[in-house]
């Protein structure tokens, strides 16, 4: 086998850089992924530090990255929250949907994106980080607040709404007519639902064939299964994302905790690969004259999740505060607006800038906005 | 008394209750098993104060040292509704012809009337036994009935 020496060190460097900036970002309570993002630009062409050797692992490992993103998205729920979810916070969904996507779309036009880039950059700023916001929730000690059900609601329902807009986004991007688009959105429904039916027939029966007492046994048969499936879903124009997310659906119980705990570690390695892959496209030049445009467009929907949290938390019957708190909890975009990004980058230049930028900002600030609105994290008395 | 039970989507659930002295507490059960106890604020009703977290292991060692004293203490306050029936505890020896043998075979019921309703064994306890449960030495019977029936039993276990 031949030893690409380049590549040992380089990749070796990039995993350590990233690590000290993981530990920098944990430091001020921030999550990783916009410094991920900041590496990838720095490590790109035109960036302080080139990486010729590694360009294609980091490529390769973006496209597993995006896929176990969505296996372990999907692994965190279950039909019956989802169901839980609709019957209470449908008009949260909607609201969350019509306030955030909207801000999104209006800019794509005004910075004159193609039709494929404002469908982009709406869902862009659509969804929250549920990664973020989940992690957040827990940090500052709010699981038990009575506003918390209501932001895991809107999260939960976002999550299964873009297994609907992500095959259109997919077909669209790739240059399909509109029917496709919503043939591919149809099968990935038809999956969802069919998902949700072989969990509730056949649950133990998956469980039984993917289950196995050895973590490596189980880690290879999950992602091995996986991959198959996203394949296939891209192969049917279903996105691979979508794929992936309907696995970790129909895996449950203690299949899922157990198999959440051996991928958590692939995972991180992968989607750091995939957000580097993200700053390795954007051209560090195309930043600056996007900045403004990004700048305002997460003033704007800073204040529209805002909204919409409060709203959501005030159908459960919560007080002003916490809906202040709910709405802010929701600012944090993340991993799926990047994940949105992966699977438009190559239709337009500009978008790349815009929501890179965008999502920077948001996934900085929007934690300490939460932080803000709220007693600081009691430690147990 | 009054448990509110909530769905937290990807967490787990939550279970809210207003205490005697008028606090109001809650119980965030994660799904990965452990649990989180917190008490509401007072001016801010929505926002939660943690009291201590518990892993599953504790959790259970609490739940046992909450729940142990309770079941014969519940006992005693059924009988208290119902006039004229009680309850008794009556251990298994190991000179009982019945210790090893199935508790179907007693026919205690049958013959006094009064129930075996638990068999407590070291630190289990088996509620409603099932007829094929096998008696051990060193059981203890949990009876409810008559005070007279109570007395058969005692009787039966101990011919």
């Amino acid at each position: 086998m031949h030893i690409s020496i380049a590549l040992l060190l380089e990749l070796g460097l990039i995993l350590t850089a990233l690590s000290a900036l993981g530990a920098l970002a944990r430091r001020f309570a921030l999550t990783p992924v916009p410094l991920y993002l900041l590496a990838g630009l720095a490590l790109g062409e035109g960036g302080i530090a080139p990486v010729p050797a590694a360009g294609d692992f980091v490529e390769i490992g973006g496209a597993i990255g995006v896929v176990l993103l969505l296996l372990t998205l999907g692994l965190e729920f279950s039909v019956g929250e989802l169901a839980a979810s609709m019957r209470r916070h449908l008009p949260s969904a909607v609201v969350d949907l019509v306030l955030n996507a909207t801000p999104g779309a209006v800019a794509g036009w005004l910075i004159g994106l193609n039709p494929v880039g404002i469908l982009a950059l709406a869902g862009a700023t659509w969804v929250s980080s549920s990664g973020i916001v989940a992690r957040l929730l827990d940090d500052l000690g709010r699981l038990g607040n009575r506003e918390t059900p209501a932001v895991l609601s809107v999260l939960v329902l976002e999550d299964f709404a873009m297994a609907a807009y992500l095959p259109v986004l997919t077909v669209l991007a790739v240059g399909g007519a509109w029917w496709q688009a919503g043939v591919g959105m149809l099968i990935a429904v038809g999956a969802v639902v069919g998902a949700f039916a072989a969990t509730q027939r056949w649950g133990s029966v998956i469980g039984r064939l993917l289950s196995h007492p050895e973590p490596e046994q189980l880690m290879l048969r999950v992602l091995g299964t996986t991959l198959v499936v996203a394949g296939l879903a891209e192969l049917v124009g279903a996105s691979a994302a979508v794929g992936a997310f309907l696995v970790g659906l129909t895996l449950t119980g203690q299949l899922a905790i157990r198999a959440r705990a051996v991928l958590a570690p692939l995972r991180d390695l992968f989607a750091a690969a995939f957000f580097l892959a993200i700053g390795l496209g954007v051209e560090p030049g195309a930043l600056p004259p996007v900045l403004p445009a990004a700048l305002a467009l997460a003033a704007v929907t800073a204040v529209t999740k805002l909204l919409t949290g409060a709203f959501a938390a005030s159908r459960d019957g919560v007080a002003r505060r916490g809906q202040l708190r709910a709405g802010a909890a929701l600012i944090p975009r993340g991993e799926f607006s990047i994940v949105i990004l992966g699977l438009a980058a190559t239709t337009d230049p500009a978008l790349s800038a815009v929501v890179t930028a965008y999502v920077f900002v948001l996934a900085t600030t929007g934690p300490l906005i939460a932080r803000l609105t709220g007693p600081p994290p009691t430690s147990p008395v | 008394m009054d448990v509110n039970e909530v769905l937290l989507p990807g967490v787990g659930l939550r279970y809210e209750f207003t205490s005697a002295e008028g606090r109001h507490l809650g119980i965030v059960a994660r799904r990965e098993g452990d649990f989180e106890l917190v008490a509401y604020d007072r001016r801010d009703p929505d926002q939660s104060r943690l009291l201590f977290r518990l892993t599953a292991e504790e959790a259970d060692m609490v739940a046992e040292i909450l729940g142990a004293p309770r079941i014969a203490e519940r006992f005693a306050d059924l009988t208290k509704e119902v006039p004229g029936l009680s309850a008794g505890q009556i251990e298994v020896d190991p000179e009982s012809r019945y210790a090893g043998r199935p508790l179907g075979e007693t026919r205690a019921r049958t013959r006094t009337g009064a129930s075996i309703v638990a068999i407590v064994r070291g630190d289990d306890v088996i509620a409603s036994p099932a007829p094929d449960e096998a008696l051990h030495a060193g059981d203890v019977l949990v009876v409810i009935g008559t005070p007279g029936g109570i007395a058969g039993v005692d009787r039966i276990i101990h011919a």
